[in-house]
């Protein structure tokens, strides 16, 4: 039997809803914690199968059709087995969520580095000298590389006009036309993509390095012509994703289908410069924003035009225009977004596609407003903040953005602040604060999860969603253990394997709100079923301390279930809702910066964020979530920037001495408050997606902070000292 | 990662000899380097010479200066309270670069011999003059900011990407080479390092078989030290410019100053027009001002490497300010 459930509106059909007194929404670790930190949990280039192989790929060295020049040298190489120049290999990783085989094919690179080739040999120095050795010639092609090149995709390109644009901002009494890029960023996880593949001769078992396993399975299985059952894919520990592990990548489908050819388990583990340019990056962006306002700071109209790039083929676009749409009301509006296709290495999802660079611009320029028009940035925000959705005139599903404005106003201590830049000194350092506003559209997807009760009281919950580190493990447990009435120490979660139910997986934030509402329902079949062996209506049962009690019925679990188990299998689908309602997470950042004005460098001093995203299910975890986001901003604002060479558009920085996250040495106290409430349109946990809202806005809140401290306006992130210092100069 | 031998040689002779009887051989420190390189593919030695375990790694007093072994780790040295004490400088210098875990391996000749940042010399996909002579420089026309902006030449820009080693050629440190016939050399920093010209794969006046057994550091010629470095992150990054000053100050002048740079030169820059210029010169901004000018009068720039003309003017001018306060 299937619980299914799909939302269509606020309404109660009947479903438990947490209480609020259980372990739901508790401050607890992360249960995968201890086996992480001894070792205990294995990632997948750390299966071992008895015979296993070692394959490595190889790269592209220019653009255009290429050609392996010495394959049968190398291939006698003692020791090597074969050297694959296959048509099934994959150009990059696949799109997330695509469920299908991304663009294959090794006789043309149509970026430079990408996998045209692979090395298998019977250990990992010789596949790696073997590969080095490996000769690959691309002719070179004249292929733009540069998005000033690339030609616009008339199927891209997006239009959305409100009103009359160009009459509202030629009249309004404040005006702000500013262009803003942002650069070609990538996720950087500490686990480089790796895969595990074994072939029984039928049967594919694929350990990989993947984020979302129900589709990586389908896209596996269309790479290689095999039937979707033929597959298995297992990942239960990933070592960070960020996007880059959404679909099924480079080295998932070269280790399959060697293992399939040679009969033996191949492990491919991507090199870190491997990393870097095989899998999905994010696009760098140009941005035009015009705002227009009356003497009261009321926007008249809002223009934000973007260009983003991908290659060729690639249906991916990043989503810049996402926040814009719905976070301002404004009368004229004219929202336009293209996208060239120009030959650097595959863009995809980075953490939150969209807003990440889209609200950051935005939520600068509106700085920028706040000061033409004299208004504090927090002031002229709350003064612009819609009633419904502008432009579909749909109602909010919650609207707490007001609330995270001023309660983030109060903590932080933004009252007082000076109106004017360069105000504070200390020594050297420029002392300034800025803030933002986040915004994050709130997704929800097809989920399922079986749910055990066992005879001896425990619960088991089973999916394939995956547990990237954000705490799926966890949650799951907890959201079982309110439902049941239990301790999280009496359930056992098992997750990343494509023969348990499909989960979510993670990414777009979906995967602790859509795949735990599964569990959620999977629970509630079981509370049903219990109810009915007591001869109680569902509502009138409830489950706490191990008993299930109706009336003056109460039973210890263990009688109630005889010595049988009892299953509940839950299913989630989006519904009606989405199109009913805008719904989407909220919250405000605000940043304390110094710069020097010796040298342009910046130092992020303190950052406060508060954030609304519905029921909050582990006050750690989503505290976790949203700092690890702030950090990401800070990423974005200061440090982070993959540079591609002009000539021929391939990554120049790409290993992690040179392209730049921030260090702990970066990243100053972050404090973070979460304004907890469930979400009625989000289904019966009223939980909504936190992994992505904490990079919606945050870098701007520093950027803001650099203009209010020195005075200086960086509209090309990031702010690296040189161009703080051409500003101060 | 190329097949190699290994040897693991019991005295600084016996390494010598063996450096010098295979042609295409490296000498392994902390390997913090050269093991990297040798997984790019960036370079092949056949046989590499352990140096890790020659009893070099001690710190000994000489006269009123330290002999620093060459195999000392990065770590010890900048910890070493002597060094604490007189040459601040250098631990400021050490302490500033790379991490706590790459400071535990990296060795003092290691640290004076790693290669260049240069992406392209990294990448064995792109021609570069550097890894492979007369191949062409891919940075000139590329993606050029952490390159040089002294001592380059048409045929390479790369920089020396060392810390420590401006730290050093401020303090008139002096490298101590054994060679093959078991003689003994001493060469200043600005004699060890070679300028590019048109051999930028020869970067050192080593040859074949030499090892580094140890910098000499003589008494320091000035109890005003300060090293300021500049990057892109607050920790973990290779300077964009610093700046290492030593300087003694009598009656209000400054008596003598020794100032050196790094993030800008082809090796550790010093330029003694400048530290004459300040030589018995009260503190200014003007002198400040006019000692940056001197500089940077000679830079060459591009558009990616513009930026360091104002920047090391600006960090100079701060550190003779603290120097001299
Ligand atoms: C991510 C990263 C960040 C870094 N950041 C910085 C930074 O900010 N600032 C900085 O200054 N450095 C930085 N470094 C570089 C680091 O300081 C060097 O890698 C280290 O000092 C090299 O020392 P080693 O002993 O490991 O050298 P090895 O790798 O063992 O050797 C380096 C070279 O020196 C030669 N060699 C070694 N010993 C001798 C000898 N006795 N005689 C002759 N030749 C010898 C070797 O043959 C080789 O060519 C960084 C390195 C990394 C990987
Ligand atoms: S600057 Fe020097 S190291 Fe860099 S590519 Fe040019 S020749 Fe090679």
């Amino acid at each position: 039997m299937t619980l299914e459930h799909q939302i269509d509106g606020p309404e109660d059909e009947g479903f438990a809803r947490p209480d609020g007194n259980g372990p739901l929404g508790a401050d607890l670790e992360r249960r995968d914690g201890a086996a992480k930190v001894c070792g205990a949990a294995r990632y997948a280039a750390e299966h071992h199968p008895d015979g296993m192989l070692h394959g490595v790929l190889v790269r592209a060295p220019g653009l255009g059709p290429v050609r392996l020049v010495n394959a049968d040298e190398i291939t006698a190489i003692p020791g090597v087995r074969r050297v694959f120049h296959d048509a099934r290999m994959i150009r990059n990783a696949a799109q997330g969520g695509a469920g299908k085989a991304p663009v294959q094919g090794v006789k043309a690179a149509a970026y430079v580095g990408q996998p045209v080739a692979l090395v298998v040999a019977e250990d990992f120095a010789t596949a790696c000298e073997a590969a080095n050795r490996l000769r690959v010639e691309a002719d070179g092609a004249d292929l733009p590389v540069h998005p000033k090149a690339g030609e616009p995709d008339p199927d891209k390109t997006k239009d959305k006009t409100t009103g009359d644009f160009d009459t509202a901002f030629s009249e309004a009494a404040v005006t702000l036309d500013v262009t803003y890029t942002t650069p070609a960023m990538v996720s950087a996880a500490m686990e480089p993509h790796a895969a595990v593949a074994e072939w029984d001769g039928e049967r594919l078992t694929l350990h990989g390095a993947l984020q979302m396993l129900r589709d990586n399975k389908a896209e596996l299985a269309d790479c290689l012509g095999l039937a979707e059952d033929k597959v298995r894919v297992l990942s239960p520990f990933i070592g960070g994703g960020f996007g880059s592990k959404l679909g099924i990548s480079a080295d998932c489908v070269a280790a399959a289908l060697a293992a399939m050819e040679l009969g033996c388990p191949v492990r491919v583990v991507q090199s870190r410069r491997q990393v870097f340019e095989v899998n999905t990056r994010r696009t760098e962006t140009s941005q035009r924003i015009r705002l227009a306002a009356d003497r009261d700071g009321r926007l008249t109209a809002i223009g934000h035009s973007a260009r983003v790039s991908n290659l060729p083929d690639e249906s991916f676009s990043e989503p810049v225009l996402q926040g814009t749409a719905f976070t301002y009301a404004a009368p004229n509006r004219l929202l336009h977004s293209e996208l060239v296709r120009i030959h650097r290495p595959a863009a995809g999802s980075v953490r939150a596609p969209g807003e990440a660079v889209g609200v950051t611009t935005f939520e600068a320029a509106m700085d920028e407003l706040a000061n033409e028009a004299g208004i504090d940035p927090v002031e002229l925000r709350l003064r612009n903040l819609p009633e419904v959705e502008p432009g579909s005139g749909r109602p909010f599903s919650s609207h707490r953005l007001a609330e995270c404005l001023t309660e983030g106003r109060d903590r932080f201590g933004w009252d007082g602040r000076s109106p004017e830049p360069r105000q504070r000194r200390e020594g050297e350092w420029w002392i300034g604060t800025g803030m933002a506003a986040a915004v994050r559209v709130n997704m929800v997807s097809d989920a399922e999860a079986r749910v055990t009760l066992t005879p001896d009281g425990r619960a088991l919950v089973e999916s394939d969603m995956t547990d990237i580190g954000t705490g799926s493990y966890t949650i799951f447990g907890q959201i079982a253990a309110e439902a049941l009435g239990l301790s999280p120490d009496d359930i056992d979660v098992v997750l990343g394997d494509t023969d348990l139910p499909p989960g979510s997986g993670s990414g777009g934030s979906v995967g602790a709100a859509s795949t735990g509402t599964a569990v959620w329902l999977a629970c509630e079949e079981i509370r049903r079923a219990i109810a009915g062996r007591m001869e109680c209506a569902p509502g009138n049962l409830t489950m706490a301390e191990g008993h299930a009690t109706c009336g003056n019925d109460r039973r210890v679990l263990q009688d109630v279930l005889s010595g049988q188990p009892l299953k509940g299998h839950g299913k989630l689908a989006p519904g009606a809702a989405m199109k009913k309602v805008r719904q989407a997470t909220w919250g405000a950042v605000f940043a304390e910066v110094a710069v020097s004005d010796v040298t342009g460098e910046t130092r992020v001093r303190r950052m406060q964020g508060t954030f609304a995203a519905g029921r909050i299910l582990n006050q750690r975890t989503a505290r976790s979530q949203a700092q690890g986001g702030m950090a990401w901003g800070l990423g974005l604002a200061l440090t982070e920037a993959l540079v591609h060479d002009r000539r021929d558009g391939h990554a120049v920085n790409r290993d992690l001495a040179e392209y730049h996250v921030p260090v702990n040495a970066d990243v100053p106290h972050l404090d973070v408050r979460l304004l907890d409430e469930p979400d009625d349109w989000a289904g019966p946990l009223g939980a909504k997606g936190i992994g992505e809202l904490g990079i919606c806005g945050s870098g701007s809140a520093i950027l803001n902070a650099i203009h209010h401290a020195c005075g200086v306006r960086i509209r090309d992130l990031p702010a690296t000292p040189d161009r703080v210092l051409a500003g101060l100069a | 990662m190329m097949p190699f031998d290994y040897h693991r040689p019991d005295s600084a002779a016996a390494a010598c000899e063996r450096g010098h009887g295979a042609p295409n051989s490296a000498f392994i420190a902390g390997g913090t380097n050269l093991l990297d390189l040798m997984k790019l593919g960036v370079m092949t030695p056949e046989t590499v010479i352990d140096v890790s375990r020659l009893g070099l790694d001690g710190i000994e007093e000489q006269g009123e200066g330290l002999s620093i072994g060459a195999t000392v780790p990065n770590a010890d040295l900048a910890d070493d309270p002597r060094v604490r004490a007189r040459w601040p400088l250098l631990s400021r210098a050490l302490l500033s670069g790379a991490s706590g875990q790459l400071r535990n391996m990296a060795t003092t000749a290691g640290n004076l011999l790693q290669r260049t940042r240069c992406p392209y010399f990294q990448d064995t996909d792109t021609p570069c003059n550097k890894r492979e002579p007369g191949s062409g420089c891919s940075a000139l026309g590329g993606e050029m900011r952490n390159h040089a902006i002294f001592g380059t030449s048409e045929h390479c820009v790369a920089l020396h990407p060392s810390d420590m080693a401006v730290a050093m050629r401020a303090l008139d440190a002096e490298v101590e080479i054994c060679d093959p016939d078991g003689k003994t050399r001493c060469l200043d920093l600005d004699q060890f390092y070679r300028e590019p010209g048109d051999t930028p794969h020869i970067e050192t006046r080593l040859d074949p078989g030499d090892l580094v057994t140890a910098v000499r550091l003589p008494a320091p010629r000035g109890d005003r030290q300060v090293y300021r470095k500049v990057r892109d992150r607050a920790s973990y990054a290779f300077a964009l410019v610093s700046v290492a000053a030593v300087l003694r100050m009598q009656d209000g002048k400054i008596e003598s100053a020794a100032l050196a740079f790094g993030g800008v030169g082809t090796k550790p820059w010093r330029d003694l027009e400048v530290d004459l210029l300040l030589q018995g010169e009260r503190p200014s901004d003007a002198l400040f001002d006019k000692a940056g000018e001197t500089l940077t009068q000679g830079a060459e720039t591009h558009e990616g490497t513009a930026f360091k003309v104002p920047l090391v003017k600006r960090v100079l001018k701060a550190v003779l300010t603290e120097a001299t306060q």
